[in-house]
């Protein structure tokens, strides 16, 4: 049995990541997001749901981060300390580094910015991290006894992984976010047919078939390399991790490539620590990086250096890339207000923006903005929009349902509407069937756990040797006995499991009277019987006993003249129940007379 | 039993036979070699533990045994190996058996009983398995003995119920490999066992073992290659395999699928889950293209290579491969293609600035969109997207192939093609460009496609770049703007890398000439002429100019109107540039002016080509004039040979055959110099000088003959026969001269076999050319043979002199084509004034780039020699990698050599050039000859004589200025 409940966030959201999941007796919350969009209580998921009264530690046994993004580890903090939680936290080494800098940043904005109270601190921070367990790759964790999970790689973003999580035989797989095509800097989610009871996948783009990535790589490189050769200059707003670093690879290898001078920036802080892990964690990156890495590791960016805001009113061409990436505050902002009165100028939005930054407004084409203190921007600068996203569109989510052989499979992080396609296609394409619960909301899923029983050698061996060759295809009759005893289950040979019950044996024998017409002496009565045996049964050892009975395999056949009529015989088979199949055959065989004798 | 009896027989005959073999060859050397087998027998016996006894059979496997103590050693070890009880020693005397099996020379059917016999009580699988693979050793050595294959194959599958994988992964291999494969064997009731080997390796395609089922599959893939028609029964099976958990199991499979599609393209399979029906091709083509999006990238790659050579499927499964079925929300959207040609069709550039731009746009039905369809949907999209860059260079070759066989295909793919120029690894873009090239006959280019096509030029990669140049040599281009574009591009090309100069304006004279119409309207731009005023006249020398000129005069040739849009430097230009880059400039019949080579009238077809006859006549005129008197016939060689010189100057594509034959001519009047000197019959003693002239002669034919053979490409036997006579004919020469300025016998013994040695080789070699040879050299030295081994030197030496007087000259057949080996030095270019300062006893290295044209092999064959001042020569073999093949009979050398010298005061020039290197042994006429008479004669000669090793230079030698400094303390 395994209970799923997408818990206080996720299910049919994107934004805070959290699913509680039992499978055999097991607790394990995946991810622990925040909501970005709120201010208040709501951007946490509401903790309370898991145990109304009770520690979280009694109850969960592990928690689980998929990977480093806010929306997956934001409350994590506030889960283990300020609500407490004392128990494992598993997460792969590249999340573990990055993610402590990305909560630190987080905490500064809303705490020193906004000046918000109560909220987790820097040592809470630490403190969170020390319960941190690292995984490696295909690594498989012994969490306790029973409970073990193994991570795959998933692409998205460094380190974000895939969770397998299994409990006896019964086996649930958590992808988080995951990219089923390889961009510049990682790789391919990627998983084996590990055929697990409930693939809990994400469904972001549940319903979108994308482009070839190449077109939009191809756009974008021109478009900068035009502008640069115009002698304008590019602003690229991005947020810190990420597609900032595929970009920056991107941009990179083409300056190499096509040999351009053309200075790039790259806005310093946070990314600059965050690219320094980049540069450690090579094996996390795709084939390219992973192979060229001994001559020159692609996160030492030659062309690519540190922005100084002195440099923004340098003239000649340059390349920008700048936090945060809606153009709603800090520096991308101040370079966007320097660059847009210029036309030669381009600023191009890798991704997407929310209603009310300055970075949706330029997008859906208006012209003159209204910026602090009343003053109007006018925006002759180019506006361009390129899309950059590292989740698996549908066809993606389809190839790893393909590639992992699932039993059920179960739908969050993504929108109802979408979903409920993606469901029935699923369901329609691998016959395995497909939930996709609500926020707050239980799904249980059944399962058929195969039990495993041990056999004795000796027995299996005896029995393997009995009829035709064994097919691993072809399910096999077994005689033995089951022994259930001290919670385990045991195959033993029936005199082993008298022995070990102190049992007397006992034999059962089923004896049948069948009349024959037959109006010959006895013993010709039985020779006639023994001839007619040995022509049908031609496998079986059939004998004819000096004391006048027959015997087929271990059957007893004895003849005597009916005490009445003379010209009835009666036979009297009898055979021991293990010999049941055989001795009814010899019965019915028998029932229908002796063939005339010619002879 | 009359089977078994039957075989008995067989046995004991082949038994027989083979020992009369071995008692011919052999019995002499038994007597004298010490017994091999005795000494290893002593070894095991003296063992005392199977540790022991490994360290020696290990010892003995590292020396090699002869073949006829094979059999005695093979008894002994098998006498080892009942008494043996450790499985491991039991292990290692079947690999020796399967080894000693392998001996040149040995035939193992006397051994295959015993062999076969201990498999019978052997236990451990490990063993059997070992058992197994030596009789698979066996059974291969004797292809010709199909009842010995037929037992041992029903051994093996006796053996194929055993509980271990290893010893049925060796039965299911020995199956494949002996497993009869004609129908008729199966007549005799021996055969019946073994009667339907496909179905017993198809019984094993559901074994528990994934290792044992990927056996299956290879064995059922070797049946194939060797011969047998394999079931269409087999496909559904096989299709089951493709959702195998292991991934060598699905790669073998995706093969075999691969395999029945191929042998039955036209059947027809039911699509599971519907009533339709579809080919079995295509069938076998979406199950493949499928697993191009499998979990392993080993499988990825041998689905999308596979991909490649299924020319039979149906178009429209084709083309769903490139087909991916945009949506987004649930809308139809077009891709970034399918917008780029909407935009190219309406006339209008993208604006690119809309947010939305590729707002989805019909509603689609949810029911008709199939995410992962059965069929062959986008395979190529996922293959040249994928993570692995061996996956991408597999897709993009597949699709090269699809395209080159479906014009349609051709056409879908160029966007994806195109994209590919940007992929992240080199290798990749190379690769897709160069497919580019070779679909190109079947594509024009869009204009946005060339954009992006030229954006590449930039690339900093040379490789790259110059691929993209032979690309744009054979693309066509659809407007008029595009061929601008292309020049502006590449102009920008050579701005930024100025040593791209050849290659642009290469590509430019293919551009213009492939292109005159959409040339034409561009030239007064190119040109800058004004209809009023006169426009400055630019720089001759300019690169950019002479590139744009390159472009305007190709599109000229066949455009007759232009030149009247010329201004008159222009003309002047065009003779300027005609004289000094003929190669890139053609002829022009310009108003007022000759054609350069003119007296042609159009109305003679190219197969009468005039220098042609020119050519035939001159060398017919030579043939004839036999009997002139020996002054007549020097002088008319010596003009013959004069104008096949220039003749082959003139004429490009004539200047192999011309240059041949004039080296030929060159040799016979060298020869006939040699020979006409009046003083030859005077004692010897007195006239030195004369014959140093003599030998002379002799010395430079001999190297003639060798560039003869060894520079030209497309020389065929018949030219190797003349070209090995006259070698023939100066050796002689030498002999006589030798004979001549020698005093005594002795050293003249010595010439004189290894001249008949030589004599008989040649005969061996050219049998079948001796009948076209009458009256020659050869021909008249063979009929003199019986005389010539009993005579004296002196008595051969005068039957040679006269022989080589007598004898007449033979005719030079000529091959269709011949092209003779040429070098050009690119890089360094000798003109530097600046000497390369290194410190002395430090390497400096010195950047060589060179084409060579119609260079046979240049991996092995070329060098590269630096010559010192002090005379010191040094020979640099350039490594394999370092040559690039652009084109058919061309090839490109980048390399580095190392130089390095002592310090020298003063800066001094080094000569660079190339040298080509031939080994006599593998000439030409050794890789014609039946292989046969070859050994014999291989045998026969006397190793010095096997293999002269000399070297032609080929390459105008280039100065670099070098200057070794004295290393500072």
């Amino acid at each position: 049995l395994l209970a799923f409940s997408s818990c206080p966030g996720a299910g049919q959201d994107v934004g805070r990541s959290c699913i509680l999941v039992s499978i055999a007796g097991k607790n394990v919350m995946l991810d622990c997001g925040m909501h970005m969009g709120y201010n208040d209580d709501r951007r946490f998921p509401d903790f309370s749901y898991i145990t109304q009264n009770g520690r979280l530690t009694d109850f969960l046994d592990c928690v689980i981060i998929s990977h480093f993004h806010l929306d997956h580890c934001g409350a994590l903090p506030y889960f283990s300390e300020m609500v407490g939680y004392d128990g494992p936290i598993y997460m792969t080494h590249p999340t573990k580094a990055i993610c402590p800098i990305l909560l630190e940043d987080y905490r500064k904005i809303t705490v020193d910015k906004k000046g918000e109270t109560n909220f987790f601190t820097s040592q809470m921070i630490k403190d969170c991290m020390k319960k941190v367990v690292a995984v490696h790759l295909h690594q498989t964790v012994q969490v306790d006894e029973e409970l073990e999970i193994k991570a795959y790689y998933a692409g998205h973003v460094l380190g974000a992984a895939m969770f397998q999580i299994k409990v006896g035989c019964e086996s649930v797989v958590y992808t988080g976010d995951y990219n089923m095509t390889p961009d510049r800097h990682l790789g391919a989610a990627w998983i084996d047919k590990c055929r697990p009871d409930l693939l809990i996948s994400e469904s972001t783009y549940a319903t979108t078939i994308r482009d070839s990535k190449r077109c939009r790589e191809r756009d974008f490189l021109k478009k900068v390399h035009e502008t640069v050769e115009r002698g304008g200059k590019v602003l690229i707003p991005v947020f810190a991790l990420g597609r900032a670093q595929e970009l920056c690879i991107l941009l990179e290898t083409f300056w190499e490539r096509m040999n351009l001078k053309a200075p790039i920036y790259f806005s310093t802080g946070l990314t600059e620590k965050a690219n320094h892990y980049y540069k450690l964690f090579i094996t996390w990156t795709n084939q390219k990086i992973r192979k060229t890495f001994v001559q020159r590791n692609m996160f030492e960016f030659k062309h690519i250096k540190a922005f100084d805001r002195a440099f923004a009113d340098n003239p000649g061409p340059m390349v920008v890339f700048a936090t945060p990436g809606m153009l709603h505050a800090g520096q991308s902002l101040q370079i966007f207000r320097k660059w847009a009165g210029n036309e030669k100028n381009m600023v191009i939005m890798p991704g997407y923006c929310v209603q009310g930054t300055v970075g949706h407004k330029i997008l859906s084409g208006q012209r003159k903005l209204e910026m602090e203190g009343r003053q109007i921007l006018e925006v002759k600068m180019q506006v361009e929009y390129m899309s950059f996203s590292a989740h698996a569109d549908a066809k993606g989510i389809m190839q790893l349902i393909r590639q992992a052989e699932p039993r059920n499979v179960l739908l969050v992080h993504g929108e109802a509407k979408k979903m409920e396609f993606l469901k029935q296609k699923i369901e329609q394409e691998f016959h395995v069937s497909c939930y996709m619960p609500a926020n707050g909301e239980t799904t249980t899923i059944f399962t058929n756990p195969s039990i495993p029983v041990d056999i004795s050698l000796g027995l299996l061996k005896r029995e393997a040797a009995i009829g035709p060759v064994p097919d691993a295809k072809k399910p096999k009759l077994m005689h033995g006995t089951l022994l259930m005893k001290d919670n385990s289950f045991r195959l033993v040979s029936p005199e082993q499991a008298l022995k070990e019950l102190g049992l007397a044996e006992h034999q059962l024998r089923f004896t049948c009277r069948v009349h024959i017409q037959d109006p010959r002496k006895e013993h010709e009565t039985v020779l006639r019987v023994y001839n007619h045996l040995k022509g049908v049964l031609k496998d079986y050892s059939v004998q004819h006993l000096p004391d006048g009975s027959i015997t087929v395999e271990s059957i007893l056949i004895q003849a005597t003249a009916h005490s009445e009529d003379q010209g009835t015989k009666v036979l009297l088979v009898s055979w021991t129940y293990q010999d049941e199949e055989l001795g009814s055959y010899l019965t019915s065989l028998l029932k229908k007379g002796l063939p005339q004798s010619t002879s | 039993m009359a089977a078994h009896l039957k075989k008995r027989v067989y046995e004991e005959f082949t038994k027989v036979v083979q020992q009369q073999h071995e008692d011919l060859s052999t019995k002499k050397l038994r007597l004298t070699k010490p017994s091999k087998s005795a000494a290893l027998h002593v070894d095991l016996c003296k063992a005392t533990s199977p540790a022991d006894a490994l360290q020696y059979l290990l010892q003995f496997a590292r020396k090699p045994v002869e073949v006829e103590s094979v059999e005695g050693v093979v008894r002994i070890l098998l006498e080892h190996y009942y008494k043996e009880n450790d499985a491991s020693v039991r292990l290692k005397i079947a690999s020796l058996l399967g080894l000693l099996s392998k001996t040149a020379g040995f035939s193992p059917d006397c051994i295959m009983d015993d062999a076969i016999n201990t498999l019978q009580n052997e236990k451990s699988h490990q063993v059997l398995a070992q058992l197994l693979d030596t009789l698979l050793v066996i059974g291969t050595k004797l292809p010709e003995n199909p009842s010995v294959r037929m037992r041992l194959v029903e051994v093996a599958c006796k053996h194929l119920t055993d509980s271990s994988h290893g010893v049925r992964n060796k039965c299911l291999q020995l199956i494949g490999c002996l497993g009869p494969v004609e129908k008729g064997v199966a007549k005799e009731a021996e055969s019946q066992a073994a009667k339907d080997v496909q179905k017993i390796i198809g019984d094993h395609f559901n074994d528990q073992d994934p290792r044992v089922r990927t056996a299956a599959i290879k064995a059922m893939l070797q049946l194939h290659e060797r011969g047998l028609k394999l079931q269409q029964a087999i496909y559904s099976q096989a299709c089951k395999l493709l959702a195998d958990d292991y991934e060598q199991v699905r790669s073998a499979a995706v093969q075999l699928i691969w395999v029945l599609s191929q042998l039955y393209p036209e059947s027809i399979v039911p699509i599971p889950s519907s009533n339709e029906e579809i080919r079995l091709v295509d069938d076998a083509f979406g199950k493949i293209c499928h697993m191009v999006s499998d979990g392993s990238w080993v499988v990825r790659v041998q689905a999308a290579k596979l991909l490649g050579s299924m020319q039979q499927v149906s178009s429209h499964f084709l083309e769903q491969t490139l087909d991916k079925k945009l949506m987004s929300d649930l809308r139809r959207k077009r891709t970034a293609h399918e917008r780029a040609k909407e935009l190219y069709s309406s006339g209008e550039f993208s604006s690119g600035r809309k947010w939305g731009d590729d707002a989805p746009k019909e509603e689609i039905d949810t029911g008709a969109v199939n995410l992962i369809e059965s069929g062959a949907c986008g395979a190529f999209v996922h293959g040249l997207e994928d993570e692995m860059y061996e996956v991408r260079i597999a897709a993009v070759e597949a699709l090269c192939m699809l395209a080159q066989s479906s014009p349609s295909f051709a056409e879908k793919c160029l966007d994806f093609l195109v994209d590919m120029f940007n992929d992240e690894i080199e290798e990749v873009r190379l690769q897709s460009i160069h497919t580019m090239r070779k679909i190109s006959h079947n594509i024009t280019l869009r204009e946005d496609q060339l954009d992006t096509v030229l954006a590449v030029l930039e690339d900093s990669s040379r490789d790259i770049r110059e691929a993209l140049h032979e690309l744009l040599c054979c693309t066509n281009v659809s407007t008029k703007e595009g061929i601008h574009l292309a020049l502006v591009e590449l102009l920008k090309n050579l701005t930024k890398y100025p040593t791209d100069r050849e290659s642009i304006w290469k590509c430019l004279k293919f551009l213009g000439s492939r292109h005159p119409t959409l040339v034409l309207p561009l030239v007064p731009e190119l040109l800058s002429t004004h209809p009023f005023f006169d426009t400055p006249e630019p720089d001759m020398d300019d690169p950019a100019y002479i590139a744009v000129l390159v472009l305007i005069f190709n599109a000229a040739k066949s455009c007759p109107t232009m030149p009247a849009l010329f201004s008159d430097h222009t003309f002047r230009h065009y003779a300027y540039l005609r004289d000094s880059l003929s190669h890139l400039v053609p002829p022009l019949r310009l108003p007022g002016r000759k054609l350069v080579s003119s007296p042609v009238s159009p109305s003679i077809t190219p197969h009468e080509d005039p220098s042609q006859q020119f050519l035939h006549q001159s060398l017919e005129r030579v043939y004839n004039l036999q009997h002139l008197d020996p002054q007549g016939i020097q002088e008319l060689l010596e003009f013959t040979i004069r104008d096949l010189q220039r003749l082959g100057e003139l004429q490009s594509e004539l200047a192999g055959m011309a240059d041949f034959t004039a080296t030929y001519l060159q040799c016979q009047l060298l020869l006939i110099k040699a020979l006409q000197e009046k003083l030859w019959n005077v004692a010897a003693p007195l006239y030195l000088k004369q014959n140093a002239l003599a030998s002379a002669a002799a010395k430079q034919i001999l190297e003639e003959t060798y560039k003869m053979e060894f520079m030209y490409s497309g020389v065929e036997s018949r030219q190797v026969v003349i070209i090995h006579h006259m070698r023939l004919q100066a050796k002689a020469l030498q002999l006589i001269v030798t004979a001549r300025t020698t005093r005594g016998v002795e050293p003249l013994f010595g010439m004189c076999e290894k001249f008949l040695q030589e004599v008989d080789s040649f005969q061996r070699c050219f049998i079948s050319e001796l009948p076209h040879m009458q009256g020659s050299f050869v021909d008249k030295l063979l009929d003199l043979m019986p005389r010539l081994v009993t005579s004296k030197p002196s008595e051969v030496v005068k039957i040679l002199q006269t022989t080589l007087r007598q004898s007449t000259f033979l005719h030079l057949p000529l091959p269709e084509q011949l092209h003779r080996a040429t070098a050009n030095i690119i890089e360094p270019t000798g003109e530097s004034d600046n000497p390369l300062r290194f410190t002395s006893g430090l390497v400096v290295a010195l950047d060589v780039d060179a084409t060579l044209e119609h260079v046979q092999d240049p991996q092995g064959t070329v060098k590269v020699q630096v010559l010192y001042p002090d005379g010191q020569a040094q020979l640099i073999h350039p490594k394999p990698a370092d040559f690039r093949n652009p084109g058919p009979g061309r090839h490109r050398m980048i390399t580095q050599v190392y130089l390095s010298h002592t310090a020298w005061t003063e800066p001094c020039q080094i000569e660079v050039r190339l040298l080509l290197a031939y080994n006599s042994n593998k000439s030409k006429a050794s890789a014609r000859i039946p292989k046969s008479t070859w050994s014999e004669s291989l045998e026969a000669l006397p190793p010095s004589e096997n293999g002269i090793e000399g070297t032609i230079p080929f390459s105008k030698p280039v100065k670099v200025y070098i200057m070794p400094k004295p290393a500072r303390r």
